[in-house]
């Protein structure tokens, strides 16, 4: 599978990287608060289907502008700007984790410009019975347990391979996340929760709630949650996968996906 | 040069075993170890020794402003300040201070440093610190990456609260106000001198030389880690053309004044160790969230702070290891004195905020090393930047006519001094 990488630059002047590949009814995907791996099995699988457009938010990749941005409604119209500046027409939209709450404010600000919802273990509520821990203040070595069922593996993609002992890696690995995690803070910090619960009932296009069974940072109880707000919403949990569901069963939630975008 | 005694008010009950069972002594410090009316004592013996600080003839007197901190007893240090302007009435009552972006609408503090400087005659010393990642993001949920934006137009607020004299519309990005008009205004004009506690980048510099605002370095590893950290300051003075007055900057220095050296010892590694392994013990995680601190100043030190050995340094030093490595200042007064002077000309200040209360350190001690300091180190110091003896602009300009704790309102009357 080829993939392109274009650069694009929306209306307010934000400058983002999207990645391109296959062909079919267009899918965009916004990446979670940690920003795209390295390697994303998962969009390659889907692109053997479908038109994918990975975009990267501004301050993560290659993307900028990230001064453009200072609250959810900046996100969510910069959300649609890039939709707009890469020409598409009522694209299916997918989003994980921060890219889940985004593209969710998106859908209920335009509900009849995208054909169908995906939102993988979605940030945007709040159950104060089943807080979500703080991952602004992880340190590091921390990240991997809250993230992944299985730690090990999971420490491996985060890093990608980098030894979180060397002071040098430590440091490319801390300023990058800083980097990222600080725009990230725009709209999660110091509670995820922008009230998105009170806009969720606009939604009109047809919603997939995914969720790795093994979530330690969003538990599983909030797929119920989004499934209760939102008009048309079906669920499907993973088994053997965390927060990290697409990169830890990428075959499960691929058939997932694909069985309900058709 | 200019003495400030400071409190921290550290907790100074928290057990021996806190490093290994408790997470962090900031944010989530488990708040069962506070016991209210062991409190009520502790209030009162800091504020008492912080009185003593006056009698015994220090410049100011210093309170600041922290968050679920075991260190810290005051998350509003204007309410000490308060009770302290009231039974003084020579010091300055220095307060470092209110963080900006954490008062909602910070015109709260142009009103309250408005009422203490009233209150206490114009003795107010009023310092705006962006606040530490701790209080600011962790304990009041400011968003990181746009803190020093929210604090830098609360600034502009208060300031122009202090300055106007009519009532004035105020459209900011995080405070909008239709009616700004500031009652009570402060006695001190235009405005109570401006302290700013910072860390070493160049925008927190140039925001104090913008502004002509006091830069004071606030850290707890003393004077030699300090230096290179202040020569950065004064190399960006000397760029902005600048006078080099001592008085622009401040800084904070743990001491400890015995009779000998080794008294020095034998009286305060118990409490210097309490304070550098048990109060602070921070929890990583909490110590810069991310977006607080730009990625250009990341770049600088990340490294350092983020290194195990960073994190488990203090509780592995040693007395003679905090003293030679002059995180804190201690000995004979001839030892102290001799230390104070290098790190006096060494960083170029002309304040000293003293701490000499330290970690859970009793109230005799306190008093004792306090009383040292001012009577046989503090009056060789006073007269080392002769060139700048007349530079006053840093400091207080109290009202001459103002009352004495000891007289009161009703010996204003009598003198004629108020029109009652």
């Amino acid at each position: 599978m080829s993939v392109n990488m274009q650069k694009i630059e929306t209306k307010r002047g934000a400058k983002v990287r999207v990645f391109e590949a296959g062909s079919g009814a267009p899918l965009v995907f916004m990446h979670g608060a940690g920003g795209l791996f390295p390697q994303n099995p998962f969009l390659d699988k889907l692109a053997e289907r479908y038109h994918v457009y990975a975009t990267e938010f501004p301050a993560y990749g290659e993307s900028t502008g990230e001064e453009l941005l200072e609250d959810m409604q900046d996100f969510a119209l910069h959300g649609w700007d890039v939709i707009t500046a890469l020409g598409l027409t009522k694209p299916h939209i997918m989003g994980h984790s921060m890219g889940g709450m985004i593209a969710a404010e998106m859908a209920c600000l335009a509900p009849n410009d995208l054909t169908k919802l995906v939102l993988v273990a979605s940030a945007g509520l709040w159950i104060g019975e089943h807080p979500i821990p703080d991952i602004f203040s992880f340190l590091p070595h921390e990240f991997a347990q809250y993230l992944f069922h299985d730690r090990t593996q999971g420490e491996a993609m985060l890093t990608g391979g980098l030894d979180l002992k060397n002071p040098e890696a430590l440091k490319e690995f801390y300023i990058g996340n800083s980097k990222r995690l600080s725009m990230a803070g725009k709209i999660l910090f110091p509670i995820p929760n922008r009230r998105l619960s009170k806009r969720l009932y606009r939604l009109t296009a047809p919603t997939l709630v995914v969720w790795g069974k093994s979530d330690k940072l969003i538990p599983p109880v909030y797929a119920d949650r989004f499934k209760a707000l939102i008009p048309q919403a079906e669920v499907v949990q993973i088994a053997e996968a965390g927060h990290m569901v697409p990169y830890e069963q990428p075959e499960a939630f691929v058939a997932a996906v694909t069985r309900f975008l058709g | 040069m200019k003495f400030t005694w400071f409190n921290l008010m550290p907790w100074p009950y928290l057990p021996d075993d806190f490093r290994e069972k408790h997470h962090s002594v900031w944010v989530d410090i488990p708040n069962t170890l506070y016991d209210p009316q062991k409190g009520h004592f502790v209030y009162h013996q800091y504020m008492d020794q912080l009185e003593y600080a006056e009698a015994l003839g220090f410049d100011g007197i210093g309170c600041n402003e922290h968050h679920q901190n075991g260190y810290g007893l005051m998350p509003s240090p204007n309410i000490i300040a308060a009770g302290l302007a009231r039974r003084t009435s020579k010091a300055a009552i220095a307060v470092i201070g209110n963080s900006l972006a954490l008062y909602n609408p910070p015109i709260r503090v142009a009103e309250e440093f408005a009422m203490l400087d009233v209150i206490s005659g114009g003795r107010l010393l009023a310092g705006f610190p962006v606040g530490t990642s701790m209080d600011t993001n962790y304990c009041y949920g400011q968003i990181p990456a746009l803190t020093r934006e929210k604090y830098a137009e609360a600034h502009e607020l208060v300031m122009r609260a202090w300055h106007e004299d009519k009532p004035f519309a105020f459209d900011g990005k995080y405070n909008q106000l239709r009616h700004v008009n500031l009652w009570p205004k402060p006695i001190q004009k235009p405005n109570p001198p401006i302290y700013i506690p910072g860390g070493g980048s160049i925008e927190t510099w140039d925001f104090c030389l913008d502004n002509d605002h006091n830069y004071s370095y606030l850290s707890f590893t003393g004077y030699l880690r300090g230096k290179k950290l202040l020569d950065g300051y004064w190399d960006r003075v000397a760029k902005r053309g600048k006078d080099e007055s001592p008085y622009r900057a401040a800084f904070a220095q743990t001491i400890c004044v015995a009779d000998t050296d080794a008294e020095a010892e034998k009286l305060y590694a118990e409490h210097v160790n309490y304070f550098y392994n048990r109060c602070l013990h921070i929890y990583g995680g909490f110590a810069d969230a991310p977006g607080y601190r730009t990625i250009k100043t990341l770049q600088a030190d990340v490294v350092n702070a983020l290194s195990e050995d960073m994190q488990n340094l203090f509780p592995s030093l040693s007395w003679k290891d905090l003293v030679d490595g002059g995180y804190v200042i201690a000995g004979s007064p001839e030892t102290v004195r001799h230390r104070m002077e290098d790190l006096i000309k060494g960083l170029h200040v002309g304040h000293i905020f003293c701490l000499l209360h330290v970690g859970n350190m009793p109230d005799w001690k306190t008093r004792h090393s306090s009383k040292l300091f001012a009577e046989k180190v503090m009056p060789h110091l006073r007269n080392m930047w002769p060139e700048w003896k007349d530079d006053n602009r840093w400091w207080c300009n109290p009202m001459e006519t103002r009352l004495q704790p000891e007289h009161g309102v009703e010996k204003a009357r009598q003198d004629g001094r108020i029109p009652l």
